[in-house]
């Protein structure tokens, strides 16, 4: 097991793609902090509008948060690249020679997604802190970095992140064929879910439901959502919800284990 | 590239022999591989031939463990390969080799090393072995067909394994690529270990093999040592003569095969022997007699091709004489 984790280890090292996607991630987050602290504090003391203004610490924590709410693509691509980039250069062949145990090769890649994972999730939180931190402490009521809640949010997203990067590993065993990996990670992150947890919300009784779609799950993890600040304020509590980013990861790594991994192979 | 690959494993007596038993492999009802059976001894290099998609990468991905025999089964020193703890350890494989193109060569071989149980310097001693310096910290991107080929051989002998089993190595090969490939599987099987190398071109392994197992269409049409297969050669004298005419009757006569060829005529199915000493005696002057070079190409295009019966070890009647 051992060699395994090392031999992912240098893969993934050995190439530019986890480095520049962390750095996108960065750059992304840090915009989208700058954006978000902007409209929640210059752009809500101009406005006249009756929606009530997010103030105080959890503007900061709606904020800081948002690297769950519009990030988690990143790290839900990485993990799958983990499986499919064997897949579509056809070094799959190569890595069950060496260790044909695919029970084995299959933990390996979910044990480096941690680490992997680990190192989106501070780019995603340094990213949306470096800008985000300055305008509300000028603009708004503070940054609030003093503020332990607002670490725990901070510490909290970071492991939402390495659970997404897990979760995207076992996607990727599922779904081998890299490009529809992709595709359906974007497509789902950026358009299924948001308008299932709103529609799903907006729809009596079925808002029990929402809170099991995984970003809903990842929210809940967080404590801080900011779907809840849009009117939908039903999360999991925490272990439960984390209970539940598991539960993803662990289903769609037993469901690649036992059709992906069990075909003739390379 | 002068150093030999290994240290610690060519002192094993005797490396383990690959036995494919009864192999069957079904694709959507048509079988690719056809209760195929050889085996490869230690100590020589074994050509594994036949045309494509007459089976040969399959059996080799069922003897790797890649793909699951729908029946039969391939072992290596009398177990399978997943059966083996560290099998890159034990059989050294190259197919198709799958590079990521960002990544370089050098790291492509650390990548693979832990689970062989090498480490950094055993890669950099593969390296050298193939002829790689110089070009392992560039990409593979930029590599070229048979830089890959060399890399991918690399990467089979990362655990020193006594079996070595390689799918079309000399694709992508140039000339002086492929006698390096051929001294070096010459050099492996000296050392005493089981070699198997797969092939589409009799003539490309030719001269690097001591036996061959020929398939088409998955089934065994032949397996002996390479100078069994030349005696199903058919045999042909080219001769000419100053006086063509006699050489005429003479072959009338003798109700010999023959076929122009260049100034002369090629007499199928006579030894050049038996030609001179029939000219000879009928006073029939020779200017050329010239035995033809044993066409191992045509005896392997004549028992791959579909019309040919498959037969393991019967003589082919042309080689009945």
């Amino acid at each position: 097991m051992g060699a395994a984790i090392r031999s992912e280890l240098t893969k993934l090292t050995s190439t530019r793609m986890w480095w520049v996607l962390a750095l996108a991630m960065f750059g992304y987050l840090a915009f989208i902090g700058a954006v978000m602290a902007f409209s929640l504090t210059v752009a809500a003391g101009d406005s006249t509008a009756a929606v009530a203004p997010v103030e105080g610490e959890a503007a900061a924590t709606t904020v800081y948060g948002l690297v769950n709410a519009v990030g988690y693509a990143f790290p839900l691509l990485a993990g799958s690249l983990l499986v499919t980039g064997e897949f579509r250069h056809r070094t799959i062949a190569q890595t069950l020679l060496v260790e044909p145990r695919r029970t084995v090769v299959l933990l390996a890649k979910l044990v480096v997604s941690v680490p992997l994972g680990l190192v989106y999730g501070l780019a995603g939180t340094v990213g949306i802190v470096a800008t985000a931190a300055p305008v509300l402490a000028w603009q708004g009521d503070g940054a609030h970095l003093g503020s332990g809640d607002v670490w725990r949010v901070l510490g909290l997203t970071v492991v939402a992140t390495v659970l997404w990067t897990v979760i995207g590993t076992g996607f990727g065993a599922v779904l081998t064929q890299q490009v529809a990996a992709i595709v359906v990670i974007l497509v789902f992150t950026q358009f299924v879910e948001p308008i299932a947890r709103v529609a799903l919300g907006a729809i009596d009784g079925l808002g029990r439901v929402a809170v099991f779609l995984p970003g809903a799950a990842a929210d809940g993890l967080i404590g801080s959502s900011f779907f809840g600040q849009l009117g939908d304020g039903e999360l999991l509590p925490r272990w439960a919800a984390a209970l539940v980013m598991l539960a993803y990861a662990a289903g769609f790594a037993l469901v690649g284990r036992l059709t992906t991994l069990r075909r003739d192979l390379g | 590239m002068t150093s030999t690959t290994s240290t610690s494993t060519t002192s094993t007596p005797s490396a383990p022999a690959i036995e494919v038993e009864a192999l069957t492999k079904v694709y959507g009802g048509l079988p690719a591989v056809d209760g195929l059976s050889f085996t490869v001894r230690p100590g020589a290099v074994t050509g594994f031939l036949g045309p494509n998609g007459a089976g040969k990468t399959t059996t080799i991905r069922m003897l790797l463990g890649l793909a699951e025999p729908t029946a039969g089964r391939a072992l290596i020193g009398g177990r399978t390969y997943r059966e083996h703890r560290r099998p890159a350890t034990v059989v050294g494989s190259s197919l198709e080799p799958g590079f990521h193109p960002g990544r370089s060569g050098m790291d492509h071989l650390r990548s693979f090393a832990a689970p062989c149980g090498v480490g950094a310097a055993r890669c950099r001693e593969l390296v050298a072995l193939v002829g790689l310096e110089g070009a392992e910290h560039r990409r593979v991107g930029g590599y070229s067909m048979g830089m890959r080929q060399r890399l991918g051989l690399a990467t089979a002998l990362l655990g020193d394994p006594p079996v070595i089993v390689l799918d079309e190595p000399a694709n992508g090969l140039d000339p002086q690529g492929i006698v390096w490939l051929r001294h070096l599987l010459r050099q492996f099987a000296a050392e005493g270990r089981t070699v198997l190398v797969s092939s589409h071109a009799l003539r490309e392994v030719q001269h690097t093999v001591d036996d061959v197992v020929i398939v088409a269409r998955g089934r065994l049409v032949h397996a002996s040592s390479l100078a069994s297969l030349a005696d199903l050669a058919a045999v042909a004298t080219y001769v000419s003569s100053p006086d063509g005419a006699a050489l005429g009757r003479l072959v009338a006569h003798q109700a010999w095969r023959v076929a122009p060829h260049e100034s002369g005529l090629l007499v199928h199915d006579v030894a050049a022997a038996q030609v001179g000493d029939a000219a000879f005696a009928a006073g029939v002057p020779l200017h050329r007699l010239e035995p033809r070079d044993v066409d191992l190409e045509e005896v392997f295009l004549r028992l791959t091709s579909p019309t040919s019966a498959p037969s393991a070890t019967a003589p082919h009647p042309a080689a009945v004489r």
